[in-house]
């Protein structure tokens, strides 16, 4: 458990599909948020999900974290099925995510909420926190020293005691990062990470989460508006609109899709790059 | 009085200063426990010797010390979980009765409390759970309305089952299954008397050490072996994952989720283990008082506790064992001497005067939860994260970012920031805005 996140050495040499949902939809009430998405991630991808807002990419996210269940079709990840699982059941199985307006634990220290992203790591149960028994104080050393690593990781090892809330907007989104890859997943869910991040913020996450798949061996889903960061890291990109598939390919291809231009960059929703 | 205690704490020099604030952690700790060891001891020397000062007795202390236990349970469930319950007496109660029925001639079972108590805590932990598992998805004022029934239900419950009768129906036969009029509680009159719990070792005090209010000096020195237990206990829940657990999901119940914790089990071990202490402070007050009836268990002490927990600090256990402290010395003992000596008798002098009835037999004493709920009410304003605060708490309501920095800092700084915090306080009542908005 000490250098690696995930599993990377599996699952970076391994190939085939490490999530694929297929007929994928959600209704609330009449309303049709996402519709019949068939989708998969290949291992050690990093595949994004973009589209217009309200285009169902959260609702997506949602029901792969469990937050959702989908009305209809199913998701399995690493070949267990995921459709009708409890958000701490999704994430023990290997998924994190972070969340698109940052949902830090604001009074704990930036230690405390990685610690928390430990949480199911560990053994210990109410009772062994009581008494306190030798493995116990050894596990939650050992905690501390991952929290640690994982900070430096993000480059926030010198504020590991002060408050998630009173850390700069940029330092919350990396912190968020590395609470969810404390979890040790083999795939990671980014919601927008560079939304509110200047460019050269921007620039150095982008190179972080690549480090994170050929470093560390994760699988990870996008969730962007900056086309340049989806354009320049992507494998493979996805194009929502009004909750349905309206394209996929290489970012090259995706670029030249004219649905895609009528439905998104027609529009002047965003730039393209 | 918090503007005093803060003024006096930012104006007296510290005698520590300089010191390693562990260390200086430390001798506070062996300061307390030797007062705790001595203070007994000299309680009625001290009484003799000054007569002017209103020296809490010592079955005053034990109460004191009770109400510190049940503040660090409800902590539990109130300061780290975040979960609002005003129906923490229940558990109290449970605890207490659970004691009296295994330990008295009421039911005829005599069991020794040293394992009397550890059932009496199970039967808490129990009820604890049977409380939390309805209520898991309610929030806030939902769940403090339905705590707050189930407080009084325990209550209304344990005093009509003084008088009981369980049949069938007429068409089944109508056979009396329990009673009729069996008396399971005692009712209105309670249980009476309770077995103290005992330690045999003779001395001039006779066989054994009978911990009952008839010893108060040995009584005491019980409750605050048990308040002992309950503050280690607190701290390391609280240093815990568990307690990382409960305070993720007080801050964000989704993230919290997200990050692989199981709110359902977590919430439950709130309030399981929250209601155990509870149920541990009432198997002693049963087994220490001797006796027990059901109107004592009113929601005014499930409030008096919130109030000390608040008034202490929320989350915060050191500031919840003070302000338990703090809270039944002025309730037990402040009011009376300040009444019999000081307000008293002008009151009914103006009252016989004026020929207001009210005031012609006024006494403080009875005006302690309108006098609690204007220092709660000032607090609010004032200083709402309690006298003693976590520093996430007093980061939270007045901006005051206590980073590392300050934390390893001297007393000084501390108290700067207090200062600080005082000034954006008044800032923000100005304004009249949401604290957080103001903040960056």
């Amino acid at each position: 458990m000490t250098a690696a996140i995930g599993a990377p050495t599996a699952a970076a040499s391994e190939s085939g599909d490490l999530l694929i949902a297929s007929g994928c939809t959600k209704r609330f009430g009449g309303l049709l948020a996402v519709s019949d998405i068939d989708f998969t991630i290949p291992r050690g991808g990093i595949v994004s999900l973009i589209g217009p807002n309200g285009a169902g990419k959260t609702t997506f996210f949602n029901m792969i974290t469990g937050l959702y269940i989908p009305t209809e079709g199913s998701i399995t990840f690493d070949g267990a099925e995921l459709t009708g699982r409890k958000p701490h059941e999704v994430v023990r199985l290997g998924v994190a995510r972070t969340f698109q307006n940052i949902r830090l634990f604001g009074n704990m220290t930036a230690e405390g909420n990685v610690l928390v992203g430990l949480h199911h790591r560990l053994k210990g149960r109410w009772y062994g926190a009581i008494l306190r028994p030798p493995s116990i104080k050894r596990e939650e050393a050992e905690a501390h020293a991952r929290a640690m690593e994982l900070l430096k990781l993000v480059d926030l090892d010198q504020r590991s005691q002060t408050l998630a809330r009173n850390l700069p907007y940029g330092d919350q989104r990396r912190l968020e990062i590395a609470r969810a890859l404390a979890t040790e997943p083999k795939l990671l869910l980014l919601d927008e990470p560079t939304a509110g991040m200047n460019p050269e913020e921007t620039r150095r996450l982008t190179d972080f989460v690549r480090r994170l798949r050929d470093e560390f061996g994760l699988t990870v889903l996008l969730i962007e508006h900056d086309m340049k960061v989806v354009m320049g890291i992507s494998d493979r990109v996805t194009v929502l609109d009004h909750g349905e598939k309206i394209a996929e390919g290489s970012p090259a291809e995706v670029r030249a899709n004219i649905r895609v231009i009528e439905a998104y960059l027609g529009r002047g929703a965003a730039g393209a790059g | 009085m918090t503007a005093a205690v803060r003024s006096r704490r930012l104006a007296m020099p510290d005698p520590f200063r300089g010191m390693e604030r562990k260390r200086r952690e430390k001798l506070i700790l062996i300061g307390v426990v030797i007062l705790a060891v001595v203070y007994p001891l000299v309680f009625r020397a001290l009484e003799s010797a000054f007569p002017f000062v209103p020296w809490p007795g010592t079955s005053v202390l034990i109460i004191c010390a009770t109400f510190a236990i049940l503040a660090l349970g409800l902590n539990i469930v109130m300061g780290f979980a975040g979960l609002l319950d005003l129906g923490y007496v229940a558990f109290y109660a449970i605890g207490a009765y659970t004691t009296a029925f295994l330990a008295s001639p009421h039911f005829g079972i005599h069991v020794s409390w040293w394992i009397v108590v550890v059932i009496a805590v199970a039967a808490a932990a129990g009820a604890g759970i049977l409380l939390g598992a309805p209520t898991l998805k309610l929030r806030g004022d939902y769940l403090a309305i339905v705590t707050l029934g189930f407080g009084e239900i325990v209550r209304i419950v344990f005093r009509n089952l003084g008088d009981f009768t369980l049949a069938l129906p007429a068409f089944l036969g109508g056979a009396v299954l329990i009673g009729p009029n069996a008396n399971l509680t005692g009712g209105n009159v309670g249980i009476n008397p309770i077995d103290p719990p005992t330690i045999p070792i003779p001395g001039p005090w006779g066989n054994e050490i009978v911990f009952s209010n008839q010893n108060a000096t040995a009584s005491f020195y019980l409750v605050a072996v048990l308040l002992a237990i309950t503050f280690i206990v607190c701290t390391r829940l609280r240093d815990s994952k568990l307690g990382r657990a409960w305070m993720a999901i007080r801050e964000d119940e989704t993230a919290a989720a997200a990050m692989g914790i199981n709110t359902v089990t977590t919430k439950l071990l709130a309030f399981s283990l929250g209601a155990s202490f509870s149920g541990f402070a009432g198997a002693f007050t049963g087994a220490y008082q001797t006796a027990i009836f059901a109107e004592s268990f009113n929601f005014a002490v499930s409030i008096l506790v919130v109030v000390i927990i608040i008034l202490g600090g929320i989350g915060s256990l050191r500031g919840v064992v003070i302000g338990a402290f703090a809270v039944q010395y002025v309730n037990q003992t402040l009011l009376r001497y300040l009444g019999e000596n000081v307000i008293n008798a002008p009151m009914h002098a103006f009252g016989e005067a004026t020929g207001i009835a009210l005031l012609r037999d006024f006494n403080l004493v009875n005006y302690n939860y309108l006098i609690f709920g204007i220092v709660l009410a000032i607090m609010m304003i004032r200083r709402p994260e309690g006298l003693f605060p976590v520093e996430s708490a007093r980061a939270e309501l007045h901006g005051v970012g206590i980073s590392s920095d300050t934390t390893s800092g001297t007393a000084d700084e501390l108290a700067v920031a207090e200062e600080f915090a005082t000034e954006v306080t008044q800032a923000d009542e100005t304004q009249a805005g949401d604290p957080r908005e103001d903040q960056r």
